[in-house]
């Protein structure tokens, strides 16, 4: 076929592409400049002329459209149904759902009135709060140190085993998460067992509102701590040796070879992952709090999303339970760009570029 | 004359250290102590649990009532959990669920993720741009369980397996990463298999995809991981317990201590632990993935990092 040869210009691509020779500086001006330069380039791509670039790519085009279909119709058109939230939404108006849609009575911001007034509510968002805060603190450190840890064993073989090990737990579901913790943990689990075996009496963290909180960090710690360490892992091992031998050289130690090439390598990696966790600081593990809802009550494991679930999909009650999560979406949304925000100005590249 | 290069004569062994740079002082015996320490006891965090499951999950009723529960060391073996288990009923259905729907959907998200990755991933062509933002915006945002689970109910979806796979079938990170390692590939191997007669999706198929081995079972990894592991979307999708996959079974019979179907009489007659069924049905949801994934492990790192950042 005649389009097939023709070529996707270099040119057209390095044009697109940002300020290609350094571009002006930041601020509006720059970035006025920049939009000038694109769409310059944008003419010179129109050159070709849209009918011939179509021709020619109406290929890639195609092959994207599955994806795309199901990512519009799975993450986009559900933005619109949350219309509910401003509906008192009945889906037993019309056989079909979306017809139930324009048949429900408009209420206004009355669900978001009775979520305020709901103590169940700011219950919720208290302890995803202190959830946030608890893996923060002792989780997030935790694959930092497997990393130096794992980056200091020279033995390749050694390392291969330890890292096949640390990264299992990553691909278990939380189904098995939760019950493996039983084993060891619950009113049946080993240590209960054993103790009972000793003539002392058994325990059962599993369902203890007073630990609760730390239990699930304990899960998330042993799922997932290990699975971090390998951005932390290809991060260390971009650092050249040179650095090393030249600062041994100048008589650097181990400790302060750590703490002046080591750890600097590492901090744009640190801050993009804090940046991800703060954005999404909201969602603190809904699964798993879910599966656990019932065995230890939702006074101590009640989060936003599993509020979210039990209003909506449990008690039917979906214009509510729409308001929450809508609330829980904006509010997520928020904490990403100001996220983002804070760490272009520190200077990191964050999730997306300036 | 031939360059003579030197080969040391003894290979050092597998489990050697490489030889240390000669600036490197000697790590103190401590440090050494520690560190192994160190790894050792997380290693056996995530193993001492494992190894209890599956070693009770082969004991014999008198061995495990004889040591009041879960055994740690083994004093017997038998198989006669597993064999109650698939022999029909229950758990066997569950476990031929998980793996048809893994199977369909890890196939399906693979073919849908592979051609968009490639539509989107040769510089220059018409529209990629928009397309692209399309997909990363929605890194942005969710749009929140109550809509999507009115938007499969009305898309009559409910009871019905696909609820399981289209909803999640596209990763858009899994996309970016295929994507970036597409874009990675040499233009002028492209570009000749073009002048010589090639369209897209004879490249994609003769030329990307080979190329591109790791990645692509890096991916597929995910994917069938996140499959194998999904149970939500099927506890509020599905109402018929005979279609329910093996995660939400295991909820049922571990979790919360049910005693599974068909298996009652055996139970309670005293032929069979109760605790090594529900230890089988836990290793047959953790053997899958504990065997496949060390296979992948040496991709893990350039498939996660060519594609996170590039963007």
């Amino acid at each position: 076929m005649s389009h097939s040869t023709v070529p996707r210009s270099r040119a057209g691509a390095k044009a697109g592409r940002r300020s290609p020779d350094g571009g002006p500086p930041d601020g509006a001006a720059g970035r006025a400049a920049r939009r000038r330069a694109r769409r310059s380039a944008g003419r010179d791509a129109g050159k070709l002329g849209f009918r011939l670039r179509f021709g020619r790519d109406r290929t890639l085009i195609l092959m994207t459209l599955p994806a795309i279909a199901l990512v519009l119709l799975f993450n986009y058109i559900p933005v619109l149904g949350n219309i509910v939230a401003f509906q008192d939404y009945d889906p037993y108006l019309s056989d079909n759902g979306f017809v139930a849609m324009f048949q429900s009575p408009w209420t206004g911001l009355e669900n978001f009135q009775r979520i305020f007034a709901d103590s169940g509510f700011w219950h919720a968002l208290q302890n995803t709060f202190v959830l946030f805060f608890l893996q923060l603190v002792l989780y997030f450190p935790i694959p930092v140190g497997l990393a130096l840890l794992i980056n200091s064993v020279v033995r390749p073989r050694v390392r291969a085993v330890a890292q096949a090990v640390m990264y299992l737990p990553h691909f278990f579901s939380w189904v098995l998460v939760v019950t493996v913790f039983q084993q060891i943990f619950g009113g049946a689990g080993i240590i209960a067992q054993t103790l009972r075996q000793h003539g002392h009496q058994g325990i059962d963290l599993m369902t203890d509102p007073g630990i609760f909180k730390f239990l699930v960090t304990a899960e998330g710690v042993w799922k997932d701590a290990g699975w971090g360490i390998i951005v932390f892992l290809a991060a260390l091992s971009s650092v050249s040796p040179d650095l090393y031998e030249a600062a041994a050289m100048d008589g650097a130690g181990r400790w302060r070879r750590m703490w002046h090439i080591t750890l600097p390598a590492l901090r744009p990696v640190i801050a993009l992952l804090l940046v991800l966790r703060v954005g999404d600081a909201l969602t603190v593990g809904f699964e798993q709090l879910l599966l656990q809802r019932d065995s230890v009550g939702p006074g101590a494991s009640e989060v936003l999303d599993t509020y979210v679930w039990w209003n909506g999909i449990r008690n039917q009650d979906f214009g509510y339970a729409a308001a929450a999560g809508l609330i829980k979406g904006v509010v997520g949304l928020g904490l990403v760009l100001t996220a983002n925000k804070v760490a272009h100005l520190m200077g990191e590249q964050g999730v997306y570029k300036k | 004359m031939t360059a003579v290069t030197y080969e040391p004569r003894d290979k050092p062994g597998r489990w050697a250290a490489p030889p240390r740079p000669p600036w490197e002082e000697k790590p103190s015996k401590a440090g050494l102590a520690g560190k192994g320490l160190t790894l050792t006891l997380a290693a056996f965090a995530i193993l001492f649990p494992l190894w209890i499951v599956v070693v009770t999950s082969l004991q014999s009723k008198k061995t495990i009532d004889a040591a009041g529960g879960l055994v740690v060391i083994p004093k017997s073996f038998t198989l006669v959990a597993y064999k109650e288990l698939l022999t029909g009923g229950q758990v066997q259905r569950a476990a031929l669920v998980s793996v048809g729907v893994t199977l369909a959907g890890t196939l399906f998200s693979m073919t849908v993720s592979v051609l968009c990755a490639y539509g989107l991933s040769r510089a220059g062509s018409l529209g990629h741009r928009w397309l692209l933002m399309l997909l990363l915006a929605t890194m942005f945002f969710g749009a929140g369980l109550i809509p999507t689970y009115l938007l499969v109910q009305a898309l009559g979806l409910t009871d019905s397996y696909l609820a399981l796979i289209l909803p999640s079938a596209v990763s858009v990170f899994n996309i970016l990463v295929l994507r970036a390692f597409f874009m990675g590939i040499s233009p002028e191997l492209i570009d000749s298999a073009r002048i010589d007669g090639a369209g897209d999706w004879r490249i994609l198929w003769q030329i990307v995809m080979p190329l591109s081995r790791a990645v692509l079972a890096v991916i597929s990894l995910f994917y069938a991981v996140g499959y194998w592991s999904a149970w939500f979307n099927a506890s509020i999708y599905l109402t018929d317990q005979d279609m329910m996959p093996l995660q939400n079974v295991m909820i049922q019979l571990v979790q919360k201590q049910e005693r599974p179907v068909g298996l009652a009489t055996q139970i309670n007659t005293g032929q069979l632990s109760p605790l090594a069924v529900q230890m089988a049905v836990m290793v047959m949801a953790l053997l899958p993935v504990a065997v496949l994934s060390p296979f992948v492990q040496r991709h893990f790192k350039k498939g996660m990092l060519t594609g996170a950042v590039k963007g």
